[in-house]
């Protein structure tokens, strides 16, 4: 059996490819090779050695002999500049490289066998982050050598936990990838799947964070010779600047370019780092803000009766395919979820919204509450709730409906409570803004909410965290939170089908009577008929974004138009509640 | 809570006991002869020895370390070498001016990558990017050269601050606050800009959380959603990563103080470290990570005070 490879090779092709379109990392990489070459050609370009002082020459001024002066103790500024640019890129370099071959290793052992290896290296990459670098410097200078390279392959050790740290999480995360499992039980090796298999992944982010050491360790080794540490017959940019500073009176043009020849390598590093993350695309997402299309008025609707809450006509919900910015609403680039769905829900009735997932009933379900993500393009000839426009009003007036006028039940209860706040605060918060009472008030309602709900214990619920309460109880508390300003139209989605079987017929048995008790309307968003049977009145069925079938339930159940109803109907009753997934639903009802 | 605590703090003291072991081993491999630095080149052999005798050179490494490690449990970290003067004192002299700066630049670090964040999260678009670029300048820019530039333009150029010089915040609360704003605006800058992307990211990840969609749904404002639920729920990553900030602001602190002047704990640790007074370097590593404990501490205590499945368990 063979075992799939990886792409590696040509990803990696693409990665330097994509890093090289980049006009930032082109210039970055530009001006490195300018600071690198320059540095090299040091004897080149300048006659004088970094460290040949001539007392005339101090501070002397900008002269063809001296094209950047001389310093306070009478040396060649542009040579110490460019023989510190040689000190500066070895030094980071050592420290970089010094810091993967250390940490690298470790990194690689640790994230792949686990035990008491990693257990041990943890403990011990903790005791060297607690010391600040540049302490551990000192002591290391203090005791063992002046020499600043020296210093740098040190310092390479002490940055060698980052590294570790960075190769360890990868290969962790690769490790529990199924294509490594496969690997290991064909029965490659362990050097084969590290080489073949995690190689490759980390090979991208140690890139990145290389430039990032680099850009550190430069940094460090400036600050060090600028403390005055280093031997003085080594040029670096630190000590010029050392030197600058004491002169800061008299010539501070002395600080200009060391500070400028270190801040521009140091950022073209970093930046270079940035756009290597960017061409793996690995950066985390931009956010999107753009203003919602208005609703798309045609002909006004005719007056809706008394009894009709919500009135849904020609809703369109689309999203614009990633990559693509800008795009006019319902251009053909765009995913389409919703195409056209209408619907309405007359006072104390119950709607069943049906489908599979992906059909677009959520979305729909959403679009009437206004909380779909900003990138999503709504339009509708009309979307009214009890006569009031629900498309292209602000936030704030969407606010005063919601929770007020619709309330919404969640799927998932454990995700759908602030894991930060009490139960009780949760409750309160938006019975004091809606319905304007006190604190006390709002909690003696809650409190009875809680009651009603069917929870036990209401104190002890409402002084809870999420956290310490089940999931039939959170969703409880949702429903609570749900009818507790008294709504007209509660939209569920999915009320049940987190919960545990036992629990989903009492929760069910809860939302229908609520909503007898409050002659509430309705939305059930379901997949489930057995609910739908239990609780609707009407029932609308969605296939990929349209509503295909409209009817009373009773109807559904004994003629289904709609081959697609038919399909989900038979899946259901036969198959039980427990529906399997279909790939081409039609072509198994019609053939 | 309390065991954890307790935890905590036992991890600590053997932090700080490893890291100090380490210390003297590593400062007793110098193979350099302290008596004669201390005494200078025309110091005669007999008064060379007589001084290593007296600073207990002497003897083996065991007993030397065994000798230090009593006195420090005591709380005595010993004497300079060269000048004589007691290390806990001069320690004590030194810390309150690092603290200052550091702390102040922590606390600016702290707002500031609160208000970026949330406004690179809120906003988006360029003003995210603009952001997203400071960030990224933020944190390569080593804080003494942004020490240097604030020195030279704001002090010398400009004359609006002190350039150099300490001023105690019990002689002259604004006079402090004068001496120690633009060393701690330069130590801030890395901190707010890993900082700022934490809150940002962890803004970003909250504000797509099911429950702000059902907070939402419960007719509640923008603002309470954003800056009482979410910025709430984002907090405590952002806290983990300015507690990692902290150690770096300690180091930078090293360098900045020598930009400004400021005789503080670095500028002892680097004075030491040019004439190898081992007893005073030893004893600015020891107090430097027991702070780093004990602010790692306290932000382990604001950790699980903001995260309710830490504190109620």
């Amino acid at each position: 059996m063979t075992v799939p490879e990886t792409a590696a090779i040509p990803k990696r092709d693409r990665l330097l490819r994509r890093t090289l379109r980049d006009p930032v990392a082109v210039a970055c990489l530009v001006i490195l090779a300018l600071v690198i070459l320059a540095s090299l050609a040091a004897p080149l370009l300048t006659d004088y050695a970094p460290d040949h002082s001539v007392l005339s020459d101090t501070l002397a001024p900008v002269s063809g002999a001296h094209p950047l002066g001389g310093d306070g103790v009478g040396r060649d500024v542009l040579s110490r500049l460019l023989y510190g640019g040689r000190t500066s890129l070895l030094g980071g370099t050592l420290a970089a490289l010094v810091a993967f071959l250390v940490g690298g290793p470790l990194g690689l052992v640790s994230g792949f066998y686990r035990g008491w290896f990693d257990a041990a290296a943890g403990w011990i990459i903790n005791v060297i982050m607690a010391v600040p670098a540049i302490i551990v410097m000192l002591v290391v200078m203090a005791a063992l050598s002046q020499d600043l390279n020296v210093a740098m392959i040190v310092l390479g050790v002490i940055m060698a936990p980052m590294v570790f740290r960075l190769i360890r999480a990868s290969v962790v995360s690769v490790r529990e990838e199924l294509y490594v499992d496969a690997a290991r039980v064909s029965g490659l090796g362990d050097p084969r799947i590290m080489r073949r298999h995690i190689l490759p992944v980390v090979v991208a982010p140690s890139v990145i964070q290389a430039t990032q050491l680099f850009a550190v360790a430069i940094g460090i080794q400036a600050g060090l010779s600028f403390l005055g540490l280093g031997k003085a017959s080594q040029a670096s940019w630190g000590a010029m600047l050392n030197d600058g500073f004491t002169n800061v009176y008299t010539e501070p043009t002395l600080l200009v370019w060391p500070g400028l020849a270190m801040a521009v390598t140091i950022l073209a590093a970093s930046l270079l780092g940035n756009a290597v993350r960017d061409a793996l695309g690995t950066t985390e997402t931009r956010v999107v803000r753009r203003r919602r299309p208005g609703p798309r008025k045609t002909a006004a609707g005719g007056p809706s009766p008394s009894d009709r809450l919500l009135t849904v006509e020609g809703l369109r919900i689309s999203y614009p395919k990633p990559g693509r910015s800008g795009g006019s609403d319902g251009s053909d680039g765009d995913k389409i979820v919703v195409d056209g769905v209408s619907l309405t829900v007359e006072r104390g009735e119950v709607l069943g919204l049906v489908g599979e997932s992906g059909s677009g009933k959520s979305q729909t379900a959403f679009a009437v509450l206004g909380l779909l993500p900003n990138e999503a393009e709504v339009t509708a000839d009309q979307m009214s709730f009890t006569g009031k426009e629900l498309l292209g009003v602000s936030q704030a007036a969407l606010n005063a409906l919601r929770g007020r006028g619709i309330g919404y039940v969640p799927q998932e209860p454990m995700s759908n409570l602030d894991p930060c706040f009490r139960i009780g605060s949760q409750l309160v918060e938006p019975m004091r803004k809606h319905l304007g009472i006190s604190r006390s008030e709002a909690r003696t309602k809650a409190l009875e909410l809680l009651a009603r709900v069917g929870i036990p214990d209401p104190e002890r619920v409402f002084k809870s965290y999420p956290h310490q309460v089940s999931g039939g109880m959170a969703q409880r508390v949702l429903i609570a939170g749900a009818v507790s300003c008294d709504p007209h139209l509660l939209i569920a989605d999915e009320p049940t089908t987190a919960l545990d079987v036992t629990v989903q017929a009492e929760v069910l048995d809860l939302m229908r009577s609520l909503q007898q008790e409050r002659e509430m309307g309705m939305i059930l968003v379901t997949h489930d008929f057995g609910v739908v049977a239990d609780i609707c009145d009407r029932v609308a069925v969605m296939q990929t974004g349209r509503i295909v079938e409209t009817a009373p339930v009773e109807k559904i159940f004994a003629s289904p138009e709609h081959a697609y109803t038919r399909m989900l109907l038979d899946s259901t009753l036969e198959g039980g509640p427990a529906r399997a997934a279909l790939g081409a639903p039609l072509k198994e009802v019609t053939s | 809570m309390l065991v954890f605590l307790l935890r905590r703090i036992a991890a600590g003291v053997v932090l700080v006991v490893v890291v100090a072991t380490a210390t003297f081993l590593l400062l007793s491999l110098t193979g350099t002869d302290v008596a004669r630095n201390i005494l200078g080149e025309s110091a005669s052999p007999a008064q060379v020895s007589a001084k290593a005798h007296e600073l207990g050179l002497d003897q083996p490494l065991v007993v030397r370390y065994g000798h230090w490690i009593d006195r420090a449990v005591h709380g005595d970290l010993g004497q300079s070498w060269f000048t004589g003067d007691s290390v806990n004192q001069s320690l004590a002299n030194t810390l309150p001016i690092t603290l200052s700066i550091v702390l102040v630049g922590m606390l600016i670090a702290l707002v500031l990558s609160i208000v970026l964040g949330t406004v690179a999260a809120l906003r988006g678009g360029w003003v995210d990017r603009v952001v997203q670029f400071a960030a990224v300048l933020g944190t390569a820019i080593p804080s003494f050269l942004i020490a240097l530039v604030l020195a030279v333009v704001m002090a010398v150029q400009l004359g609006l601050l002190p350039a150099t010089g300490y001023v105690a915040l019990g002689t002259s609360p604004s006079g402090w606050l004068q001496s120690v704003i633009l060393p701690a605006v330069a130590l801030a800058v890395a901190a707010t800009a890993a900082t700022a992307m934490q809150v940002r990211g962890a803004l970003i990840d909250v504000l797509r959380a099911d429950f702000v969609r059902t907070l939402r749904s419960r007719g509640l404002n923008t603002r309470s959603v954003v800056y009482r639920h979410a910025l709430r729920n984002a907090a405590p990553p952002a806290l983990t990563v300015l507690a990692l900030q902290f150690i770096g602001l300690i180091g930078g602190a090293v360098v900045v103080e020598k930009v400004f002047g400021l005789p503080g704990i670095g500028t002892l640790a680097n004075s030491a470290a040019v004439r190898g007074d081992s007893p005073v370097l030893l004893g600015t590593v020891v107090v430097t990570v027991t702070v780093v404990v004990a602010v790692n501490l306290l932000l382990d205590i604001a950790y699980g005070w903001l995260n309710p499945k830490v504190r109620v368990s």
